[in-house]
């Protein structure tokens, strides 16, 4: 079948292109510019899908955003993608596409037999039926439904397409690019407005392509084609086609996605497929129109069922026919000009009119055309299952109640239009609380909330020449607020067809003793009936309605279901629709891909990476490296077939026996200078400051105000007024914050400055007996004696003609130096220690070791300081001074945190000595007792002391000091687990601190 | 995403901001004997006011200062932006 239902001389498409693609496995071709519902369509092909729940035949109904029924999975470029809107996408050489929701195929789907059990899927069927047993829902229930409610396919393999993020700021973003968004884009624009202009569809125009008017003696599609033009021209306006706006947040900032690939045949390498603009407008002006609601009546849902407007564009911009013996169904004129159009092409269509006989512009043209028109007709209900073949349609009675007579007329196409609904979904996410307009049924924006304005349709003006004065005064008048220019432009003349009032019928009554569905929401398969049970059940708030029912969820938001189910439930409930209200508008407008959304945060770009300046000696002695933060740190350096644990144990072991280095680059360095500085660390740390000399590190704990430790690290004094801190690399951030605040907010009087130095110095630990004979060799000149350089100690020196802080601190337990130079010296630093230390035995040591170092020494870190524990509770009280103030002392006097019972740290060894004992195991006196097995603590570091060459764990249990000696189980049901422990004493090494004086 | 006034950098966008808490919490002074329960509101105790609201803000990826925010908690609508020394109006 090759394009059975092309017209040969009319549409916007590029003839000369012939495009190929398969849909359900067949060939077809189209055109450039076709979507491929227009190419589908073009090719006499309307069955595209089948219902969410009775898998009813499902056809095209509208043609863009207001489709709810042709989603499609489409495979471009080897990625699948589901839920596609086929009226949305653009044909393009080579794509594939298939229905969704069938099996086995469209034509015959086995899940149709729900349309024929439909009694018993009634409205919140799910909810009634899998209620129970509960035992039922996870292994039964949710993969039939899964199932069963099927969309799209999500795929599996990884998105290989590239998307980006871009912002923008400007005067007026305007959405939506008919004659409103046209007029009021071009009067801003030409009072000197930075404008952008956003069309969602690849056609400027709107309305203006498809309607018979002319502007400024030019038809709709010149006019816009020339607005477009000069606006493309002007160096303060962005224009952009295949762009919508679809969300609208805070502060005026919309977010607009543009499908910047798929459309195109070849698409160069960094091309996106799509990118996401975030737009920060001082002025937003909605054009975004309004979408043609249907009529309800029985089987209305039948492939060949259109919204009239949807006929007259795949007529007027795709040059297609949806039919050739067209029955054109309407309460109002504007249904006519698409009866017209098919008359231009030679075909004859039926125009039922629910109204009474009268005469306007658009019937008088139809009658002098000699088209057919039957007043005061409505369909009773289409026939046809997989394809409309012809309709029941009946004489209404005066009060529209009741069918007086009925008679089946042959069609293959049915156009439906019950008047325009204005599309105020951003309006309605800006804050804007609609109104109920009654002169056209359906909600219009009301007060702005934000620096929102809607214009033309979207705010319920259907004229042409209403639109264009509104648009064009608009436009300059929010530029001059902005700009304060106040060059205006001339609104031009406008010429089009005066239309009637529409007439109030909604839903075709049912004749007596027929029970045809009549869809209200297709792409949820919500019929009048479902409506009715769930307001039958006590569902009132029309929240609960769509939640019960369905009604107007999915993707599609209900854009051509809402107000139909409005009228619903307040006819039902003897209310007006304004009293029934209107269910949240949410964004996105339409469904946007993840990839969108994510843009280039993926991979290694999803958050930055921080490496030391040593990073790549480290890579090349086969480092493999861990996350702390955004850091990446050596976790430990592999030597042949090593592992984790194999190489740890090497490098803890090298540092206590010899000497070991270590990249503390990543430690957070903070400068504080001033003359209040002493003072200040008086109050943030919870020991002693003011006496510390120049030329001393001392260790400091800092709590929150609740009491509980924040950070812990050594500060030195480097002159007078002038103190280096450290901190865990983890808070690093959290300390500066907190710093800045209390020198900002709380004490402004303290004369302090405080500055983050972590990236400009560049840090290497010496760790073990042998550090001293490196550092001396290091430093020839200096005297690096355990008395001239003590414990805690600090001097400057000269390395090798590179300035070095040295300071004598110990996260290891041994003999310790932690050296600082700049940044940009870091590998130099480096290699030169390993060279000199080669003679000591040096080996770097990466993050387990430490770690395993500072465990067995009894030293705590991150796992005990977990947000949960005072100083009492981690051995840290000999830091807490009694004398003086500081944040979070006062918190530290509650009666929980005194208790004689409470956590504190410890340490554990496995009876065996031989287990390892799984982090995050709890302790418990009996690992049979009954659960809940009361829980005495946990274990918080786990590691191989090589001191004693058998497991150590540290843990915070309850009357910690108490246990010492006793015999726990570490349970850890995650591992499975269950190992019996002793509680000894946390210090497991060098209990009196020599070795750090020695 | 909102768009905030720093009062040292001008208009920025909310991602470049850490919000601070309530502004108008006062932080007991030093050395100072406080009950139990002053200092259990101070600590934990904080109103979640509907409407307008005075509030802190750390331009944490700009300038690095605190400062004042008066915000309505409904609408988002910001009032007035202050130095930590200067008074909301």
């Amino acid at each position: 079948m090759s394009q059975s239902h092309r017209i040969i001389n009319e549409g916007l498409l590029n003839r000369n292109k012939e495009i190929s693609f398969k849909f359900n496995g067949k060939k077809y071709t189209g055109y450039e510019g076709d979507t491929l519902a227009s190419a589908l369509l073009a090719n006499g092909v309307h069955l595209v899908g089948r219902s969410f729940k009775y898998h009813r035949p499902r056809g095209f109904f509208g043609a863009g955003v207001d489709e709810p029924n042709a989603k499609l999975q489409i495979q471009l470029n080897g990625h699948s993608e589901p839920n596609v809107n086929a009226t949305e996408f653009e044909l393009v050489e080579g794509i594939e596409a298939k229905s969704q929701n069938c099996w086995p195929s469209v034509e015959f789907d086995v899940g149709a037999i729900n349309n024929f059990l439909n009694k018993f899927f009634p409205a919140g069927f799910y909810y009634k039926t899998f209620m129970w047993p509960k035992s039922f829902w996870y292994k039964i229930y949710e993969p039939f439904i899964r199932k069963a409610a099927g969309l799209g396919v999500a795929s599996t393999e990884k998105d290989k397409e590239r998307y980006e993020h871009k912002y923008e700021y400007c005067d007026l973003l305007v959405a939506g690019s008919g004659p409103a968004g046209l007029s009021s884009a071009y009067a801003a624009a030409k009072n000197g407005a930075k404008v952008i202009l956003a069309e969602d569809k690849p056609r400027f125009g709107g309305s203006l392509l498809t309607d018979e008017v002319t502007i400024d003696n030019l038809s709709g599609k010149a006019w816009t084609d020339k607005i477009i033009t000069e606006l493309k021209e002007m160096p303060n306006v962005i224009v952009k086609n295949r762009s919508q706006v679809f969300g609208y947040y805070d502060h005026n900032m919309t977010v607009m996605f543009e499908r910047t690939g798929d459309h195109l045949e070849n698409k160069p390498k960094y091309t996106p497929r799509q990118r996401l603009w975030y737009i920060r407008a001082k002025e937003v002006l909605l054009s975004t129109g309004s979408i043609e609601r249907p009529i309800v009546f029985g089987n209305n849902d039948t492939p060949g069922i259109f919204l009239s407007a949807a006929a007259k564009e795949y007529i007027k911009v795709y040059g297609v026919l949806v039919g050739k013996k067209p029955l054109i169904f309407t309460n109002n004129d504007s249904a006519y000009e698409t009866a017209l159009e098919f008359k231009k092409q030679g075909i004859d269509p039926i125009i039922l009119d629910t109204r009474e006989e009268h005469s306007s512009e658009l019937i008088d043209a139809a009658k002098s055309q000699n088209i057919q028109i039957k007043f005061s007709h409505a369909v009773i209900t289409a026939n046809g299952y997989r394809k409309v073949k012809s309709a029941l349609i009946g004489r209404l009675n005066k009060e529209k109640t009741e069918f007086e007579n009925s008679e089946t007329v042959e069609c293959d196409c049915i156009c439906v239009s019950g008047f325009w609904t204005p599309t105020v979904h951003l309006a309605s996410q800006s804050g804007n609380k609609l109104k109920f307009d009654d002169r056209i049924d359906a909600f219009v924006p009301n007060k702005s909330k934000q620096n929102e304005t809607s214009v033309g349709a979207s705010k319920g003006t259907f004229t042409l020449k209403e639109t264009l004065n509104d648009g064009f005064r608009s436009g300059f008048d929010l530029s001059k607020k902005i700009t304060n220019n106040n060059n205006s432009s001339s609104i031009p003349n406008s010429n089009e067809t005066k239309k009637n009032p529409h007439d109030k019928f909604w839903c075709s009554p049912l004749p007596k003793n027929k029970n045809f569905k009549r869809f209200v929401d297709f792409q949820n398969d919500v019929a009048v009936s479902d409506i009715e049970v769930a307001l039958r059940e006590g569902y009132r708030s029309i929240e609960h309605v769509k939640r019960y029912t369905t009604l107007g969820m999915a993707t599609d938001q209900g854009r051509t279901s809402n107000l139909n189910g409005l009228q619903l439930v307040a006819n039902v409930e003897k209310k007006i629709v304004p009293q029934v209200g209107h269910t949240t508008f949410r964004p996105p407008f339409t469904p946007i891909t993840i990839g969108t959304i994510v843009g280039r945060e993926v991979d290694m770009e999803y958050m930055p990476t921080r490496k030391t300046p040593m990073h790549t000696w480290h890579e090349k002695n086969n480092a493999v490296f861990v996350d702390a933060g955004a850091w990446k740190r050596p976790r430990y350096y592999k030597q042949g077939n090593e592992n984790l644990f194999e190489a740890s144990k090497r490098e803890a072991r090298n540092v206590r026996e010899h000497v070991g280095i270590c990249d503390v680059t990543t430690l957070g360095k903070i400068d504080i200078k001033g003359p209040d500085a002493a003072e200040f660390l008086n109050r943030v740390y919870t020991n002693a400051w003011l006496k510390l000399p120049v030329g001393k590190a001392r260790y400091g704990v800092m709590l929150r105000e609740d009491g509980i430790v924040m950070d812990d690290g050594t500060t030195t004094r480097i002159s007078e007024n002038h103190y280096h801190m450290t901190t865990t690399t983890a808070q690093a951030a959290n300390v500066l914050s907190h710093l800045e605040y209390y020198l900002q907010v709380v004490w402004p009087e303290l004369k302090v400055n405080v500055l983050s130095t972590t990236e400009q110095w560049a840090g290497a630990a010496l760790a073990g007996p042998k550090s001293r004979d490196v550092l001396a060799k290091l430093f020839p000149d200096l005297d690096v004696s355990n008395e001239a350089l003590p414990f805690m100690g600090y001097i400057e020196g000269n390395l090798f003609g590179v300035k070095a802080k040295i300071f004598r601190i110990s996260f290891s337990g041994e003999l310790a130096y932690e050296i600082n130079v700049e940044s940009g010296y870091g590998l130099f630093m480096w290699e030169k220690m390993m060279e000199i230390g080669k003679e000591f035995k040096i080996q770097p040591y990466g993050t387990e070791a430490l770690s395993t170092l500072r465990i067995e020494m009894g030293h705590v870190a991150g796992p005990e300081l977990d947000g949960r524990t005072i100083p009492y509770d981690v051995s840290l009280e000999g830091l807490v001074s009694k004398k003086k103030d500081f944040i979070g002392k006062r918190s530290l006097q509650k009666e929980a945190f005194n208790n004689s019972d409470r956590q504190k740290i410890v340490g554990l060894v496995p009876t065996d000595k031989k287990t390892s004992i799984p982090e995050g195991s709890h302790l418990v006196v009996d690992k049979n007792a009954k659960l809940p097995n009361p829980k005495l603590g946990h274990v918080s570091s786990s590691c191989w002391s090589v001191e004693n060459n058998n497991p150590f764990s540290l843990a915070i249990v309850k009357d910690g000091k108490n246990m010492i000696g006793k015999k726990l189980f570490a349970v850890s049901p995650l591992k499975n687990t269950s190992i019996e422990v002793e509680v000894i004493s946390s210090h497991y090494v060098d209990h009196e601190g020599k070795r750090v004086r020695s | 995403m909102l768009y905030i006034k720093c009062p040292f950098c001008g208009y920025r966008s909310q991602k470049e901001f850490a919000y601070g808490g309530d502004g108008t919490v006062k932080r007991p002074e030093l050395n100072q004997d406080i009950s139990d329960e002053k200092w259990n509101e101070f600590v934990y105790l904080r109103k979640s006011p509907r409407g307008k609201h005075v509030e802190l803000w750390h331009h944490v990826a700009g300038c690095r200062q605190w400062f004042k925010v008066q915000r309505d908690t409904v609408t988002h609508e910001i009032f007035q932006t202050t130095k930590m020394n200067e008074e909301i109006k």
